[in-house]
């Protein structure tokens, strides 16, 4: 204790300085006798009603067993706001109403019918008794001078050692949850796509790929390359949720292209990564006037008149653009990969030579 | 007088009661089995000292049952589930009977929550029931705390009570998370492909992060699997053992209590656990869950056949998350788009600042507040008695103020809806919240400061004047006024019992003299922080003021000649009688504690 504490004033009043209880407890309020408790017919009718809901329940308990086996799966409910598949609601409201009535009547017995007499209970600090504290203190001293981890202390401190390099097993265990990101294996995972020169873009579902001329002003064509048919599974979701891509034409003459992406797009056809630089979501919302692209996880917008940069919203990045050209037969394909990783960031990311407004 | 109140020490001991009884068929068929578990277990003193224990009856400690039945019921149709669901991230076509789906290729997870919802005669009910369950667990321990905060049952000794409920929230919405990751569906997907941005933001470990909970880049093959042994078995194990801790805490502290008459800090009045509760908490747990079987029959949620199976380059508009991740999600959406690029590396600090850093200060401030106030009002004592919400302005306040912020930032979660359905400006709504989530949690302080003030005025009103009749009086003079009578015994006790902490006035020079800079600092502080705290309060009438209000009405009542206000059937214990005040006297001499120094430099 410092001296201020001698010092303060005392910190909260407590029960027993009168001058601020001025009002006495009155004990405990008289108990007022319920209507069941001096009327026999009263608590008879509150008798007969709880033994009524709990009767109901078998009743209820039968009605789900029959329309479990009798109801067929096809039955429909089309009755108001519900719309809903007979068996399935026939079910829950049989089941439901059962489990209910046993409730309320087990509760409308404590009210109407159980003693409602308020008993008093005496408390105890939470805390042990001086003695027992006392008594336990002393088994403990007992314990460490019979144990002698006091007088051999190696013994105590080879056994923490011993304990504490368990540790290291436990931990061990756990180093192959995943591939362990190295440059290596970021460069060959999250750092690349299956986008390559000469991969033509198709068109995300019937993976038709995309002629240049099939593309009106104001269009915008969700797309894949086309090599991701050839995977499957785990490794097809894998690309799939990176190298997916958006196409869209606008006029050439409305759009920023920079002299750097000069030759990257094709006649006003530009394409861009679909996922979002925020945190993955595959964007879609695209407002055709103002060539903005809205992501409808987290609202992020990109001007894709103006290499994708970041209009509004928490996105912090460009979205990646794809260099795109045509081949012989006039269809859409990659000049290359993406020049810098597609979606959301992580801590290697080397974020230096993403798309940054005003750039050249 | 009221009648002394009967204790459980009164009661009939059972050992006394049962020689003399005659007992019905049941209790002696249950004679037999009793003793042979009493020889081997000793149920009869265990039961001896528990089976009477005293709870208090209010509402309001109904949340927290309501968790825990909520949370039972997710354990009962889990389950069920489980019988059917099959964790697996393997691809495979759809043949089940939803056509619109038929012939898709899919995960086993998404098929086998198809063939719940149609192809499993009541799957689609436990389903519901299942994660309607799982709303309401996460809304009634939220509730629940809310309860606890406001009428400050957090104080000593249940601090630690405490801690257990917030790691219990906290826990709770990643078993909600896992849960709603499982189906595999586009929803579900899109929820996950977040949180694997979110893992990745976090700095330094974020992509190692990332590749042991995915087996590497999103989406692997093994996520679904390792989120199902999170929320079957890691997590709710978890949540067993801390529910078993909190109610044993519970259990030993005995309830808290609201302020009554006959209600002190050293007793517990209420029903005995045998009958009343097990009779009134068994039926609210199957109110609580035939309810929730009703809204899974009736009240459909999650319909994941309309979401189709998960594809990575599709999302929908509108995708949020459930409820209770709602504020997270609207931190991320409004968070401006800060990133710093150093060197070779990106710190993501407009995703891991919302995602990670909102959550951490929630929890983190909830667990240290009741270590904050107690720091403040220096208090060591133990408290049972529950606080009424206005007899601690500056704690409801904060209280206020903090559900406010956490609904600014739940708002933003639905920033598109908000847009869509008030026919205003999506990045308006954005721009309004990223202020709001400051500025409305300061004013929504002031006003329910004020307004707890407020309503310590109507207590003192009620103490001082009495209760309004509604009984409008002309007097001799032609004026007229209402008539008061006073309030019950009761009730004023009730009004005046709470514990009222003061404000310290800062110490001299020479009370700090010869303490440690760091220490005279701290105690500053402290001193400045129950300033903060308590000097708007609005001191209680004191007796002498109580008692002058009495007088003053007794001459009121004689000189107006209408003697009502006594005799009215709440005859006054313990002979402290008198207590209202019929006059028109405008609150002598109680006000707000920091406006007279004298009193609160005096203790």
């Amino acid at each position: 204790m410092s001296s201020i504490e001698k010092h303060s004033p005392s910190r909260v009043e407590r029960l027993g300085d009168t001058p601020r209880y001025p009002v006495a407890d009155p004990g405990m309020e008289e108990h007022v006798p319920r209507l069941t408790d001096v009327d026999e017919a009263a608590a008879d009718r509150a008798t007969r009603q709880v033994a009524m809901m709990f009767g109901l329940v078998p009743l209820l308990a039968i009605a789900f067993v029959v329309i479990y086996f009798a109801v067929p799966k096809s039955w429909f409910i089309d009755f108001g706001p519900l719309k809903a598949n007979a068996q399935h609601v026939g079910l829950g409201v049989t089941l439901g109403l059962a489990i209910l009535l046993i409730g309320i009547a087990a509760v409308q017995w404590a009210r109407q019918l159980m003693a409602d007499t308020e008993m008093v209970d005496h408390r105890h600090p939470a805390s042990s008794s001086d003695d027992d504290r006392v008594a336990i203190m002393r088994d403990v001293d007992a314990g460490i001078e019979e144990s002698q981890i006091t007088r051999r202390k190696v013994l105590g401190r080879s056994l923490v050692g011993a304990l504490a390099a368990l540790g290291l097993p436990a931990i061990a265990v756990f180093a192959d949850l995943g591939p362990w990101p190295t440059k290596k294996v970021r460069a060959a995972t999250i750092e690349s796509t299956i986008w390559a020169e000469g991969v033509r873009l198709v068109n995300d579902i019937t993976y038709e790929p995309i002629k240049a001329a099939s593309i009106v002003i104001g269009q915008l064509v969700n797309g894949e390359p086309e090599n991701l048919k050839d995977l499957e599974g785990t490794a097809f979701l894998q690309e799939k949720a990176k190298a997916a891509i958006i196409v869209v034409r606008m006029d050439p003459q409305t759009i920023k292209i920079p002299d750097s992406r000069k030759d990257w797009h094709v006649g006003g056809i530009l394409c861009y990564s679909k996922i979002c630089t925020h945190v993955g979501c595959p964007i879609s919302l695209w407002e055709q006037q103002t060539h903005h692209l809205l992501c409808p996880c987290h609202q992020s917008t990109f001007d894709l008149g103006d290499s994708g940069v970041v209009v509004f919203g928490p996105a912090a990045r460009s979205l990646p653009q794809l260099p795109i050209t045509v081949d012989a037969e006039g269809y859409l394909v990659a000049r290359g990969p993406f020049t810098v990783p597609v979606g959301p960031s992580y801590f290697e990311r080397d974020s230096r030579n993403d798309y940054k407004q005003g750039d050249n | 007088m009221a009648k002394p109140a009967a204790t459980a020490t009164d009661a009939p001991s059972l050992e006394a009661q049962a020689p003399a009884r005659e007992l019905g068929p049941v209790f002696k068929a249950a004679a037999g089995p009793a003793k042979w578990a009493d020889d081997r277990l000793g149920l009869a003193a265990l039961g001896r000292k528990n089976l009477r224990k005293v709870f208090p009856d209010h509402w309001s400690f109904l949340l927290g049952e309501i968790a825990l039945y909520s949370f039972i019921i997710c354990l009962l149709t889990g389950v069920f589930l489980t019988i059917w669901f099959k964790p697996s991230m393997a691809e495979i076509e759809y043949e089940g009977s939803y056509q619109l789906l038929k012939g898709l290729h899919m995960s086993e997870a998404y098929s086998s929550s198809l063939a719940l919802s149609f192809d499993i005669r009541g799957g689609l009910l436990m389903r519901q029931m299942h994660h309607w369950a799982a709303m309401l667990f996460i809304a009634a321990m939220l509730a629940h705390s809310l309860r606890v905060f406001f009428t400050g049952a957090f104080r000593k000794p249940r601090e630690l009570n405490w801690l257990l409920g917030v790691g219990l929230l906290a826990i709770g919405l990643i078993e909600g998370f896992a849960g709603y990751s499982l189906p595999d569906d586009l929803l579900s997907g899109t929820g996950l492909r977040f949180v694997d941005g979110l893992i990745r933001s976090i700095p330094i470990i974020g992509t190692w992060a990332e590749f042991f909970v995915f087996n590497g880049e999103f989406p692997g093959d093994l996520i679904i699997a390792r989120l199902y042994m999170v929320h079957i078995l890691l997590v709710p194990a978890i949540i067993l053992g801390l529910i078993a801790a909190h109610l044993a805490l519970v259990f030993y502290h005995k309830h808290t209590q609201y302020p009554g008459p006959g209600r002190t800090e050293e007793n517990v009045v209420g029903y005995p656990l045998y009958p009343v509760y097990m009779a009134k908490a068994g039926g609210f747990f199957f109110i609580v869950f035939g309810v929730v079987t009703l809204m899974g029959g009736l009240m459909q949620i999650n319909p994941v056949w309309t979401f189709g199976p998960y594809n990575p380059a599709e999302v929908t508009a509108g995708s949020q998350p459930d409820w209770y991740m709602g504020f997270v999600e609207g931190a991320i959406r409004i968070m401006p788009n800060w990133e710093s690029h150093i060197g070779g590396t990106t710190w993501s600090w407009n995703v891991a600042i919302p995602g990670l850093g909102l959550m951490g200060l929630m929890f983190g401030l909830m667990a240290a507040y009741p270590f904050i106030e107690r720091w403040v009002t220096g208090d060591t004592g133990e408290h049972h008695i529950l606080d009424r919400p206005r007899n601690n302005p500056t704690r409801t306040a904060f209280g206020v103020a903090a559900m406010t912020c956490y609904g600014m930032f739940w708002i933003g979660g639905g920033n598109d809806i908000v847009a869509t359905q008030f026919r205003v400006s999506l990045n308006a709504v954005t721009y309004f919240l990223r202020v709001a989530v400051f500025v409305a949690p300061v004013l929504a302080f002031i006003i329910t400061k004020r307004i707890c003030i407020g309503l310590q005025r109507a207590d003192a009103e009620r103490l001082l004047h009495g209760a309004e009749t509604g009984i409008i009086v002309r007097g001799p003079s032609g004026s007229y006024g209402e008539r008061h009578v006073p309030i019950s015994a009761d009730e004023a006790f009730t009004l005046t019992q709470h514990v009222e902490p003061l404000p310290l006035t800062d110490g001299s020079e020479e009370e700090y003299a010869g303490v440690p800079a760091k220490e005279a600092r701290s105690e500053r502080l402290r001193r400045k922080a129950t300033r903060f705290y308590f000097q708007d309060n609005l001191r209680k009438p004191s007796r002498a003021e109580l008692e002058a209000a009495a007088h003053h009405q007794a001459l009121e009542a004689g000189h107006g000649g209408h003697g009502d206000g006594h005799g009215d059937g709440q005859a006054p214990r313990h002979g402290h009688e008198d207590n209202g005040h019929d006059g028109h006297g405008n609150g002598n001499g109680h006000h707000a504690i920091g406006s007279s120094e004298s009193e609160s430099s005096t203790h």
